[in-house]
This record gives C-alpha cells, sequence and structure tokens, in this order.
C-alpha cells in the first residue's frame, strides 16, 4: 500500500513501531503534492522545510524511545484561517496576502504539542464566505473525484487534500457547512463539533457565534482522533466551554442498537436530489437492520434556519472584517488622499465581490432602523430551532440527513448565482444555530459517481455517539461492498 | 448669564479604572510607557484574537455604581460600537448598548446657592482606544498603549443649570471615584475625562434646545471656561434668530472659544449589537453585597457627620472630605483633640498650604496637630504660635507641647507683661497713633503687629488690643 493511501491511524500505528519513518511519510505526502497538487490546487502554501524538520524531530524522539502522541509525525494540513506562527495565513484574500501571524492559533499549539507535522495550508473561499472554494482570491480547488467540479467550500482545499491522498488530515473550518459540504462533495468524512468544544483563538472570524474548527479525515476513526487532539478548553476563548473529553474514539465500535434515529420530515421535500434521498433512506434503512430505531419528526423551525443564517452570520461578520482597513498590517491600497480614501480603497481592492456583499448585507441588517425588523428576528427564529433542536433530542439520540441538495456543482456553475448557492446550506446552517455537533460522512455515489454525503446531527456534547453511528455505518458499507 | 436663556448641561465622563491589567487582555495599563510597549495582539484586535473580560473592571465598575446610589443590573452584556478610526483598531468598540451595569443613580453638589442633587442616568464599562499623535510634517502615528484601558462612561441627566455646577459635579464624583479607590482620576493624565453636551432653553421652557457636544476637557477651569463661552455663543446665535447645529465642538484653551469640528460624527450609525465573543455579566446578591461592604464611607456621609458632631462649617467640612486621605487623618487628629473646629481650620488653611500639589501625605502626626489645636483652643497659644508650631512639625514631628516649653513660646497674656511693651510701642509708632485719633480705626493692626514683634510673637493679640483700645483713648 502507498504510504499516502494510508489512513491516519494506520500511519501512526505504524510509525509507532518504527516501521516506517516520519520523514519517509512526510516525503510521500509532499511528492504527491508535487504531483497532483498543479491540477487539485488544495494548497495555498506548502511548508517543506518546516515539515520535514518537524518528521526528523519525531524520528529522533522516537528513536531515543519516546512515547509519543498517536498523532506525532503524521502529515496534516491546515486550512488557510487559522493563524500559523511565522507562516503566512491569508484566509485566501488579497486583505491579508502578506499577512504572517506572529502567533499560533490554540488548535495549532495543542497539534505543535503533539509534534504534527504541517504540509501547508489549504485553499477556501476568500474570508470562508462560500460553498464552492471558488471565492479564494488565488486558486480554484478542483474536486478530486471530477476535476471539472467545486470540491465544496468554505474548506474546500482542506476537503480535497484530504480526498485526493495529499494530506493525512487536514483542520477546517464550519460556520453555515464549510466542513460538512466540502467533505460530502469530496467523499471525505468532516465533522463540525459542539459550539465552544474547540478553542476560537487564532481561527480568523467569519461569524463568531456560529464558526467552529473540525477535522476532515479519510475515515470516522481518524476523524476521532484528531478531534481528540484539538478539543478541550481555552482561558483565552470566552466562548470555549470548560470541560474536559478525554478520546473521543472509545466505544466507537459500540454500533447503534437500541439507538433511536429521526428522520426530519422538512428535509425531505422539495430541492433535494431524488439520489441523495435514496441513498440517505437507504442509510436509514441500514441503520434499522443493525438495530437502530428510526423516527419521522416534524421540525418547522427549520424553514428559517437559512434566511436567519444569512443574516446573523453577515452581521457578524460585517463587523468581524471591519478591522481590515490597512492601517497596521495586511494589504493597503497604493493611492488616498485621506484616511476616508484609505479605508475605501483598501477595503475596495482588497475585498472580493462576495465578502463585500455580506459586508453589506450585514451591516444593513444593523443599521438602525432595520436592526428589529431583520438581526433582532433572526435572534427570535434562532431561539426557535435550539428550542426544535432540543424536543428532537429528548427522545431521539440523533438526527439523520442529507448533508446538501446536489452532488458537487461544476466549476463556474453558480459564480453569477450567489442566491442558488447560498440555497444549498439549508440542510447544514441549522446545526451551527442550534450549536450542536453534526458528523458528514459518505454513504454512496450518484450515477454519474460523484460522492453523497450523509449527516448526523446530535445534542451538544454527544459527538461521541456520532462517532459511534458513523463507524457502524462505515462498517456496514465496507461489508455491503463485499 | 442671561436672564431669558437657561443653560442645560449634561456631563458624560469617562474615568480609567486602576486596575493592573487592560480590560481584554493581560496588557499593563500604567501610565507613560514608551509607545505601543504596552499592547498585544488582543488589544491590537490581530486576525483570530479573542477578548477575554476582566472580572475586577465589573467590580470596580460595581463599586462606582453603588458610591453613586445606582441600581446593578443583575444582568448585563457587553455591546459593539461599530465606527472607522485609526485609533480603534478592532474597527468596533466593545461597550455597553442597552443593558449597562448601573443605572438610576445622584450624586449632592455644594455651590453658593446651596444643596443640589444632580442625577447619575448610566454607568457602563467600556474598553478605551489608542492615541493619535499628530505630526509637524503633517502624518499621523498611532500609539496602541492605551486600547483596552478600561472605562467607565457615568452619563448624568441634564440637571445642570451653571458653569459652577458642573465643576462641583465632577469635583464631587472625583472625589467619590477617589474614595472607591477605582481610579486615580488625575486629569492631567486623562483618566479622568469630562465630556459636556450644552443646550439652552428660554426659562420656563419644558422641551430641550438643540445641544452641542465639547469633548475631552481636561481641567475644572477649562470645563469652566467651555461652558461659560458655549452658553453666550448659542444665546447670540438664537437671538440673531439663527439655529444651533447639533455637532461635536473643540474648546481652544489658548482663545477660549469652542470651533466646530470639520468632522461629521454625527453622521455615524453604530449599528450596536451584542458582541458574540463575551457572555452576559450575572452578578449575584452576594457579590454585589461584598462590594458594598468594601466601599469606605463617602464624603458626603464624612461631611454630615463633620458638620453634626463637630459643628463645622460647611465650607470646611467640604474641604476635608474632598480627598480620602485628608479626611481619614482629620478624623484619626480629632479623635486625640477637643479643639475640634480649630483643627478643621488649621487643616484646610496652614496644612494645605504646605502640602504640594496632588500630595496628602502630612508628615505630623494626627495626635501632634490634635495637640496644637488644643493649644490654641486652650489660650497656651496664638495663632502665630500654632502656625510657627506646624512648619516645625513639617520639618521634623515632634511633640508640640514639648517644642513650645523648650522654645518658650507659650501665649503672654499677662497685662503686666504687655503694658510697658505697649506704651513703647505707642511711643515708637507715632503716624498709626494720629491716624487711629484721626479716626483711622485700622490703624491699629500695625500697632498689634508691633507689639507682638516685641514679644517674639508670642502676646496674647486679644490682651494687646485690649491694652491699646484703652491706651489710646
Amino acid at each position: 500500500m502507498k504510504l499516502t493511501d494510508m489512513t491516519a491511524y494506520e500511519l501512526s500505528q505504524a510509525l509507532e513501531k518504527m516501521e516506517i519513518s516520519s520523514v519517509e511519510a512526510t516525503q510521500a505526502y509532499l511528492e504527491a503534492i508535487e504531483e497532483k497538487d498543479g491540477e487539485t490546487a488544495a494548497y495555498l502554501t506548502v511548508t517543506r522545510e518546516i515539515a520535514l524538520a518537524a518528521a526528523e524531530k519525531v524520528d529522533e524522539r522516537r528513536a531515543a524511545g519516546e512515547i509519543l502522541h498517536p498523532l506525532a509525525g503524521v502529515p496534516g494540513a491546515i486550512k488557510d484561517n487559522i493563524c500559523t506562527k511565522g507562516v503566512k495565513t491569508t484566509c485566501a484574500s488579497k486583505m491579508l496576502g502578506n499577512f504572517i501571524p506572529p502567533y499560533d492559533a490554540a488548535v495549532m499549539e495543542r497539534l505543535q504539542e503533539r509534534q504534527m507535522v504541517m504540509l501547508g495550508k489549504t485553499n477556501m473561499d476568500e474570508f470562508a464566505m462560500g460553498s464552492t472554494t471558488e471565492n479564494s482570491f488565488y486558486k480554484v480547488t478542483r474536486n478530486p473525484r471530477d476535476p471539472s467540479r467545486v470540491p465544496g467550500g468554505s474548506s474546500g482545499g482542506s476537503a480535497a487534500a484530504v480526498g485526493a491522498n495529499e494530506a493525512a488530515y487536514a483542520l477546517g473550518s464550519d460556520t453555515g457547512g464549510s466542513i460538512r459540504q466540502p467533505a460530502a462533495f469530496c467523499g471525505v468524512v468532516g465533522m463540525k463539533p459542539t459550539y465552544g468544544l474547540v478553542s476560537r483563538y487564532g481561527l480568523i472570524a467569519f461569524a463568531s457565534s456560529l464558526d467552529q474548527i473540525g477535522p476532515l479525515t479519510r475515515d470516522v476513526r481518524d476523524n476521532a482522533m484528531v478531534l481528540t487532539a484539538i478539543a478541550g478548553h481555552d482561558k483565552r476563548d470566552a466562548t470555549s466551554v470548560d470541560r474536559t473529553y478525554g478520546d473521543f474514539a472509545e466505544g466507537i465500535e459500540g454500533g447503534v442498537r437500541g439507538m433511536k434515529i429521526a428522520l426530519p420530515q422538512e428535509y425531505f421535500g422539495e430541492g433535494l436530489s431524488p439520489e441523495i434521498r435514496d441513498a440517505i433512506l437507504a442509510v436509514a434503512k441500514a441503520y434499522r437492520s443493525l438495530g437502530a430505531e428510526i423516527e419521522e419528526v416534524s421540525m418547522k423551525s427549520l424553514g428559517h434556519a437559512l434566511p436567519a443564517y444569512y443574516i446573523l452570520s453577515s452581521a457578524e461578520a460585517s463587523s468581524n472584517l471591519a478591522r481590515f482597513d490597512g492601517v497596521k498590517y495586511g494589504f493597503r491600497a497604493e493611492n488616498y488622499e485621506s484616511i476616508d480614501d484609505l479605508y475605501k480603497n483598501t477595503r475596495s481592492e482588497g475585498f472580493g465581490p462576495e465578502v463585500k456583499r455580506r459586508i453589506m448585507l450585514g451591516s444593513f441588517a444593523l443599521s438602525s432602523g432595520y436592526y428589529d425588523a431583520y438581526y433582532k428576528k433572526a435572534l427570535q427564529a434562532r431561539t426557535l430551532i435550539v428550542e426544535d433542536m432540543n424536543r428532537v433530542f429528548r427522545s431521539c439520540d440523533m438526527i439523520l440527513s442529507p448533508v446538501a441538495p446536489t452532488t458537487a456543482y461544476r466549476i463556474g456553475e453558480k459564480v453569477s448565482d450567489p442566491l442558488s448557492m447560498y440555497l444549498g446550506d439549508v440542510y447544514t446552517v441549522p446545526v451551527n444555530m442550534a450549536g450542536v455537533p453534526a458528523l458528514s460522512l459518505p454513504c454512496g455515489e450518484d450515477k454519474e459517481g460523484l460522492p453523497i454525503g450523509m449527516q448526523l446531527i446530535g445534542p451538544a456534547f454527544s459527538e461521541r455517539k456520532l462517532y459511534q453511528a458513523g463507524y457502524a455505518l462505515e462498517m456496514w458499507r465496507k461489508g455491503e461492498k463485499k | 448669564m442671561s436672564t431669558v436663556y437657561e443653560m442645560v448641561i449634561g456631563l458624560e465622563v469617562h474615568v480609567e479604572l486602576k486596575t493592573k491589567t487592560k480590560i481584554f487582555c493581560g496588557c499593563s495599563t500604567a501610565f507613560g510607557a514608551a509607545p505601543n510597549t504596552q499592547c498585544c495582539p488582543v488589544c491590537m484586535g490581530m486576525p483570530g484574537t479573542l477578548p477575554v473580560l476582566n472580572e475586577q473592571v465589573v467590580e470596580y465598575a460595581v463599586k462606582a455604581g453603588l458610591a453613586t446610589h445606582c441600581t446593578i443590573a443583575r444582568y448585563s452584556k457587553e455591546d459593539r460600537k461599530n465606527y472607522f478610526y485609526p485609533d480603534l483598531p478592532k474597527a468596533y468598540q466593545i461597550s455597553q448598548y442597552d443593558l449597562p451595569l448601573c443605572e438610576h443613580g445622584w450624586l449632592d453638589i455644594q455651590t453658593k446657592a446651596g444643596e443640589k442633587r444632580i442625577g447619575i442616568t448610566r454607568i457602563h464599562i467600556e474598553e478605551d482606544a489608542g492615541k493619535l499623535i499628530h505630526t509637524a510634517s503633517g502624518g499621523t502615528l498611532c500609539d496602541y498603549n492605551r486600547c483596552g484601558v478600561p472605562l467607565i462612561e457615568i452619563v448624568s441627566e441634564p440637571d445642570i443649570r451653571s458653569a459652577e455646577e458642573a465643576v462641583a459635579y465632577v469635583q464631587k464624583l472625583r472625589a467619590i471615584m477617589l474614595y472607591t479607590g477605582v481610579s486615580d482620576c488625575k486629569m492631567q493624565e486623562g483618566s479622568l475625562r469630562c465630556d459636556v453636551n450644552l443646550s439652552v432653553r428660554k426659562r420656563g421652557e419644558k422641551a430641550f434646545g438643540t445641544r452641542t457636544e465639547m469633548k475631552n476637557l481636561n481641567s475644572f477651569q477649562f470645563i469652566q471656561k467651555a461652558i461659560t463661552y458655549e452658553y453666550k455663543r448659542q444665546v447670540e446665535a438664537l437671538e440673531a434668530g439663527e439655529k444651533i447645529v447639533q455637532e461635536t465642538r473643540r474648546f481652544d484653551e489658548k482663545t477660549g472659544k469652542t470651533f466646530s469640528m470639520r468632522r461629521k460624527e454625527n453622521a455615524n450609525d453604530y449599528r450596536y449589537f451584542p458582541d458574540p465573543d463575551l457572555v452576559p455579566i450575572v452578578l449575584s446578591d452576594t457579590t454585589i453585597a461584598r462590594l458594598e461592604g468594601e466601599i469606605p464611607i463617602l464624603p458626603d456621609e464624612r461631611k454630615a457627620a463633620y458638620l453634626e458632631r463637630f459643628g463645622l462649617t460647611a465650607a470646611d467640612a467640604e474641604a476635608l472630605v474632598s480627598q480620602r486621605e485628608i479626611a481619614d487623618y482629620f478624623e484619626a487628629a480629632a479623635a486625640h483633640s477637643k479643639g475640634v473646629k480649630n483643627l478643621a481650620h488649621l487643616i484646610t488653611s496652614e496644612v494645605f498650604r504646605l502640602l504640594p500639589v496632588g500630595e496628602t501625605r502630612i508628615p505630623i502626626a494626627p495626635a501632634h496637630l490634635g495637640r496644637i489645636a488644643d493649644l490654641l483652643e486652650e489660650g497656651r497659644i496664638n495663632s502665630g504660635t500654632g502656625k510657627r508650631l506646624i512648619q516645625a512639625l513639617w520639618e521634623e514631628d515632634q511633640d508640640p507641647e514639648a517644642l513650645a516649653e523648650r522654645e518658650g513660646l507659650w501665649q503672654q497674656s499677662d497685662e503686666g507683661v504687655l503694658r510697658p511693651l505697649v506704651e513703647q510701642a505707642l511711643i515708637e509708632n507715632e503716624k498709626s497713633v494720629s491716624d487711629y485719633k484721626n479716626g483711622k480705626r485700622q490703624a491699629i493692626q500695625p500697632l498689634i503687629g508691633q507689639v507682638l514683634k516685641k514679644t517674639a510673637g508670642k502676646g496674647n493679640p486679644v490682651v494687646i488690643r485690649r491694652l491699646l483700645e484703652e491706651l489710646l483713648q
């Protein structure tokens, strides 16, 4: 088996047994990137020297007899909105084209403590706004399963890197589906954790009350392994929950017997591709055969989620992105006569169209005279979604749903129709609105061979159970293939 | 002041809280550091950084609210105030919008017209912005040391009707803040800043006129001058048929005038919304009770006690309570003294004269000053000697009675001793004698002075005067 074909877990085991060295694994991945990334374009920055130096250190310490963390020496990729000390962090924007953070994000600190090997920073939609990664200022990432198609977004680079075997795992961020949808489009596993589980310190903010960092991996066990490494309380993030979590892979082979899984009828209406609907229903049937109970539920608030999400996230983004003004760091326009000019020109030239669209939308929603009608209403809708979720979770362990209404679009298909692109988030945004965790994993393919993803949504801090159910489905599919 | 128009003033006072570190990060708040040496990625608003609330800031703000009789909110939150300016790194200021920590308070002021109560609408916490330094070459330098220093904004009701009241209000507010220990209130360092909102209206009218705002007046003198000028300007404008423009005006210290600031500050829609990076502030009754217990007895309560217990004048009492250390000293000295009225007067005259500006440490033991007051009361020394003793003890603190004994400073009241000296003075000062006899009664003063000289300052002035009057008839 090629080194780059191994899952992170398999690689970790092999490294631990010293069957291969981290330097070998890292070199294999760097070669894969060189070979494929010209077409895939998953990476914005490849940190070759840093990766090899880290790998060398790991090998040295292992040779000296040290017991290292499971992720030590396993090469991963980091989405380019996560601050990496000394390494360019651009958010795929012209605005931060030259920004080198003098600090590591909290998740990077945790991974460095565990001797990660960082292969590089991955492409994304600019400032995480988008669902196709076409909004990147720098390049368009291609879906590894079909290069004429998008990898999804905004963590398209991370999903593509994992899907193309150009990284053993990757970190992404999810505000309205940005980990789960690209995972579904590229046929990999993505988890958006409970809000507050992973520190947001060092994640360049899009929408503060919705953002979370999560792993993208080849399979469910890998995902649990990476989440275990990055989860935990951080004093520097006031929204970080003060809890300890242990190993998320604990009990992963427990199966789904006795679990109650809900199917929200509002999710299976108009707009959903029939192939995807069939694939999800087939998953429900599989779960039934494995001993779970499937229950149809109604969640009326879900219809409000999408418009409320776009108001809230744009409003928060309009404020979070105001700091990009050309004064202290990042891009600054060349021509200006006054401070107002400096602001206007820098932001006009530095931001792409989708970012501008959302800043304007968000500023409008917060403006005097409109705050009550839009922002406040959206907050109220959010409470309804939280209550709806809580109600369902009182009787069910988790919700099963599609991730996206279609499989991967063709590159260029949605560029002139942002609204229809927004509609693609309909199944993922309620999760961020409620702050609950959700796992996206492959459950089939459409007739063109494009991956179909399924979503498991659970109550707060139920990641272990979601992994358990995801793993059960994975094993079932492996069995079916034989 | 015009008899037709009255001025209506509301004050917004920003007070820097003297916590060790900033409101949302661990940087030092110390004044006077070299530019950009007390900042970090958080207070610089660098991408990916997050604020974490310094709990001591909340405690200090609550104390300020309790000390001004405010209702303390059990649940409040922080909101973002969004606007663009180079001294604001995040392009928003974290403040409080509709749920401030403290509301509906008041304080009492003393002016020539008597006592008046000024309402306090609200007190909320917020972060300070950086400093902009405009250079001669036309550029602007940004110093972010001050970014994130914790502030409370204290908003008064528009109850103030004169420059005198405004100054009295700020002085009282400052004294209260000093007592609670939440700030060092140094106006010259900017840890207390005053914005004045002023409008005028015809006396008897209920509706408010259009107001202008004058920001960052950093001395009592400037507050008074700015108000006086702006009132006059608005009255003259209205009488000439003009309309008052709602705007921010800059007070020019050199000319004493206010000028319109060209920047369109009022065009800002701050788009306030709750800051999603911070959790709500929830205060328990226990916490509030504990903070209440940590507040010392405040100026007005002490003043009332001094008037009642000691029968001091309002002016002396007000002067004593203006600084907590002075009031503490006075109370300590009064505990050892019977002549408390004398004591109060000695402090507000001689001690204040000797105290360097801004200093509150008195190098004389309270008991010693109390003794001097008593010696005066007992008539064993005169006021001139009292002054001498204080000055001597200022240099080297010691038992004043022992010193008086050693130096022979006791008041000389023996007529037998004084009479010949009075007679001599009359012989030596013919001009004063004839002036007095010609009706200039004040001419007795220099004669008293001459006799005192002969007694090396120890003569009893009352006896001397009586003897002089007797002999001058």
